[in-house]
């Protein structure tokens, strides 16, 4: 493949392929996570809990991959990104990993003791599980918009230099509330498709709520990003094709950067239009019961907001805020030539293969999870 | 980076691999002994093979969710904690982890939810193919992590490149097929059924002592001597054949773990108990076997083993060589187009990783006083007497397990088991031992291979990220926290459960149907 594909076409690839996996991590993983968030709220007794939990019950695990996967493969196809993100938000990271350890635990042990006390422990477990890591990813993402404050050594070693309370500025808080209210928003979608009744009632009033904040949220985003956020810019020539060194360029900050691809490249306008046009038809299309459909548009609205956020970044990856020239971008924060291209063949032979088997699983599980269910299974089911 | 962070680094990575390294085993081998059960219910339509392969399979979920919680830990932790290590290998490590994901996370974790709803939905036939692909997906998971060790521990396949400041992938089949990860694997998944084996049959020996269940644990029983048998055996054989690579590749390892302070005429000597004695570099008292060791490490007569003396002597010319290395690698970083530098820097190489030692000891190599030199040196040597002895308690353990699947066999042939009761009890009383075994064998692995993060490469004082200690504390805090309720609560159900036993699947064919209730 690395002869097929020379070393700029692969780094664009990969750039794209991360989105992909962040995209099928929010579609997938994003669906149990706002199942989880919404779980005490649209269950109101234990036979409605357990409906809830066992519409994903039997999927959780395999979507979690997604996360895990677009973690391993950030780790390969972009080492310093992986490197430095992950351990200048030390604490962001371990708040997502320390909210994910409630999920595991939370789906397999719950049913298996009776006792009241017991079961709201866990369901509280899996709300901290649903809703904190789409929170804290949103408020990473509304950081990296920002620019981070690390730099490098002339060995490339990375020195993050802020703190954990850094992070919670205005503008990523309020990119934390976009994703934590998409992600919920498509999660209700979901269980109005496997939920009858009460809990389909009440999931639908949670999707007009957070099917709104969402867009208000991700207009007020968009606005501040315009007009009140400096994006960067590469001021040396860039070449696509050398060896990844992020200390070898120089870097700008200038105001409305973060514009200049929608001006070079009109066609990415797409992206936030497809939000936009994702989540209304969502909306309606979940309120007149058409709720498999409805979740196809979310899963459309997802892809526009993650592809609004990185096309607006594009080449930058994760900005430096106090030292320019450490940012890293698309070109030089990658892995060698060989390295993309056996990953890349690692992708498309194993992704079709994932999506095939994915699907056969939901289609075994399909249907409406009814109180009936749990009553028939109640050995058996979570 | 300060001796603290480091330390704290290495004992947070610690925990949570030999926390995480509890629930992995268990799933191995545990995934097998169901695809044998259920195949024998497909085969035979009898439903108390179904019953074992939900009783078993409820026990294997239970210890499996914790193995998913703990895993995610590790991914994310090379990350969080080794930030210049991900940058420094990221490039060849990365690569086995992503696919990890791709080929057998994906696998292991969609096919298991249709292992425990799949039941009324799925025909017998389907069923049993969703349970062999999560079996399929768990081995593969270790074979890529392994394939990732196994490069830590013998770097193949890879060359350092100045312009990026890491070491990049230049043969992929060589990572794939690296000897020590070959090794490494069959070992380790054997080391897993093991577990797995010793699990069901600790348990159905309780069900038989207590004369409950007979027929259920019966079967439960002789299916896991027959798998443990076998996987015992072929621990015990791999291990052999992992002493040989480790022999091969690491030499360092392999001298510490028998404590072989001096280069013996071959075939060298084995030391069957020894006290080894740190300072003066020999063993205060050692009981030895002749020829062994030779036979073990080589395979033949006439090869030597080089001894700790004379390794440490070898490794002071390399750090040596390896400070020309350091010192025309900080040239090219400011000067690329330096060709003097960089003949120098191509004729010392293989040694940069040596060079990169004395960073812990001074920021500028280029200054490094003998006594530095020298210390570094030694430092190449693992601590003898943990390493001594932690490998041979897993040795005995696994001699010991080979003859109670022994006779766990034996008499499975005979169809007298159910009477033996003092073979139950010991048999009982043997379920923590694939588990210990299992983690003194990770640790002479990892353990051994320090200083390195990379064998050779990079050192693990220099992985680590740049954290404050304060940070450290506070996580390793929170991990063990989390980790000491998470175990209890997890204890606290898998006994629930092995006591309740095949009564909790509520089928009116058990014993203790109403407990849960």
């Amino acid at each position: 493949m690395d002869m097929l594909l020379d070393y700029p076409t692969l780094k664009v690839i990969w750039w794209l392929l991360v989105g992909v996996l962040l995209v099928g991590f929010a579609i997938m993983d994003g669906h149990d996570m706002g199942v989880g968030t919404l779980l005490p709220f649209v269950g109101q007794n234990d036979v409605e809990r357990r409906v809830v939990i066992n519409t994903v019950g039997p999927h959780w695990d395999g979507n979690q991959v997604w996360f895990i996967t677009a973690g391993g493969a950030i780790f390969a196809a972009w080492p310093l990104v992986y490197a430095t993100a992950f351990s200048g938000f030390y604490w962001a990271m371990l708040a997502v990993l320390w909210a994910l350890f409630f999920r595991p635990v939370g789906f397999d042990y719950r049913s298996k003791i009776h006792h009241p006390t017991w079961r709201k422990v866990w369901d509280w477990g899996l709300f901290i599980g649903g809703f904190v890591p789409p929170l804290i990813f949103g408020v990473a993402f509304g950081n990296l918009l920002q620019g981070v404050p690390f730099h490098f050594d002339d060995n490339l070693v990375p020195y993050y230099t802020g703190s954990f309370w850094g992070l919670l500025n205005p503008f990523a808080l309020l990119c934390g509330v976009v994703s934590s209210a998409m992600v919920t928003f498509h999660g209700g979608v979901y269980l109005m498709h496997r939920t009858e009744d009460e809990v389909y009632q009440r999931s639908r009033r949670w999707v007009n709520v957070t099917g709104l904040l969402t867009v208000v949220a991700f207009s007020l985003a968009g606005l501040w990003l315009a007009w009140g956020i400096d994006g960067f810019v590469i001021s040396s020539v860039v070449n696509p094709a050398a060896q990844p060194d992020p200390l070898a360029k120089t870097v700008v900050k200038q105001a409305g950067a973060w514009l200049a691809n929608y001006q070079q490249w009109p066609l990415a306008m797409a992206l936030p239009v497809l939000a936009y046009i994702g989540f209304l038809a969502a909306l309606w299309l979940a309120n007149r019961g058409r709720t498999l459909a409805a979740f196809v548009a979310s899963s459309v609205a997802m892809t526009g907001v993650i592809g609004t956020a990185g096309i607006s970044m594009f080449p930058f990856v994760m900005p430096s805020s106090t030292d320019l020239r450490s940012s890293l971008t698309v070109w030089d924060s990658v892995s060698s030539h060989k390295t993309l291209g056996i990953m890349l063949v690692a992708v498309v032979i194993f992704m079709p293969i994932i999506i095939a088997y994915t699907r056969w699983a939901y289609g075994v599980m399909s249907g409406k999870v009814t109180a009936a269910y749990i009553r028939e299974n109640e050995h058996s089911a979570y | 980076m300060t001796e603290e962070l480091v330390n704290l680094s290495r004992l947070q990575f610690a925990v949570t691999a030999m926390y995480h390294f509890l629930f992995v085993p268990l799933t191995l081998g545990m995934t097998w002994l169901l695809v044998i059960m259920e195949s024998v219910y497909v085969m035979t339509g009898k439903v108390i093979y179904k019953d074992m392969t939900r009783f078993w399979g409820k026990l294997f979920g239970i210890n499996f969710a914790l193995g998913v919680t703990t895993g995610i830990t590790l991914e994310f932790q090379f990350g969080t904690n080794w930030a210049y290590y991900s940058h420094y290998v990221g490039d060849i490590f990365g690569a086995p982890l992503a696919i990890e994901g791709l080929m057998a996370f994906f696998l292991e974790s969609t096919f298991i939810g249709l292992f425990f709803f799949g039941w009324d939905r799925l025909s017998k036939q389907q069923h049993l193919l969703v349970t062999l692909l999560m079996a399929v997906g768990t081995n593969l998971s270790a074979l890529w992590i392994l394939i990732a060790n196994g490069w830590m521990q013998n770097p193949v396949g890879a060359e350092f490149s100045y312009e990026t400041m890491r070491m990049e992938m230049v043969d992929f089949a060589a990572v794939l097929f690296n000897p020590d990860a070959q090794a490494k694997f069959v070992h380790t998944v054997s080391a897993g059924y093991v577990t797995g084996a010793m699990f069901v049959l600790s348990i159905s020996s309780w069900y038989l002592l207590k004369k409950r269940d007979v027929e259920f644990a019966k079967n439960s029983f002789r299916i896991a001597a027959a798998f443990g048998f076998a996987s015992v055996c072929s621990v015990i054989v791999l291990g052999d054949e992992s002493g040989y690579v480790v022999g091969e590749a690491q030499q360092t390892k392999l001298a510490a773990m028998e404590a072989m302070w001096e280069t013996e005429p071959a075939p060298a000597s084995f030391n069957l108990i020894a006290i080894p004695n740190e300072a003066e570099m020999k063993n205060d008292f050692a009981i030895h076997i002749p020829w062994l060791m030779g036979l073990i490490g080589t395979r033949s007569l006439d090869q030597q083993i080089p001894g700790i003396k004379d390794i440490v002597a070898h490794n002071r010319e390399r750090i040596v060589s390896g400070i020309s290395a350091v010192k025309a690698l900080e040239q090219l970083r400011q000067d690329q187009s330096n060709t003097a530098a960089k003949a120098v820097f191509e004729k010392h190489k293989a040694d940069l990783g040596f060079g990169l030692l004395l960073r812990k000891y001074t920021a500028d190599v280029g200054t490094a006083t003998p006594e530095m030199i020298d210390q570094a040196a030694r430092s190449t040597i693992p601590k003898v007497a943990p390493m001594f002895w932690s490998f041979r308690v897993m040795v005995a353990l696994g001699f010991a397990m080979l003859l109670l699947f022994g006779l766990a066999l034996w008499y499975s042939i005979k169809g007298n088991f159910a009477e033996k009761s003092g073979f139950l009890r010991t048999a009982v009383w043997c379920l923590p031992m694939p588990w210990i075994a299992c983690e003194v064998g990770w640790f002479v692995a990892e353990y051994g291979r320090q200083p390195w993060t990379i064998y050779g490469v990079l050192p693990t004082h220099l992985s680590v990220s740049t954290l404050s200690p304060a940070s450290l504390y506070g996580s390793l805090a929170g991990f063990i926290a989390f980790y000491t309720v998470l175990l209890i609560v997890e204890m606290y159900l898998m006994i629930r459960f092995a006591k309740q036993g095949p009564g909790s699947l509520g089928t009116g064919r058990y014993l203790n149907e109403a407990i849960a209730h």
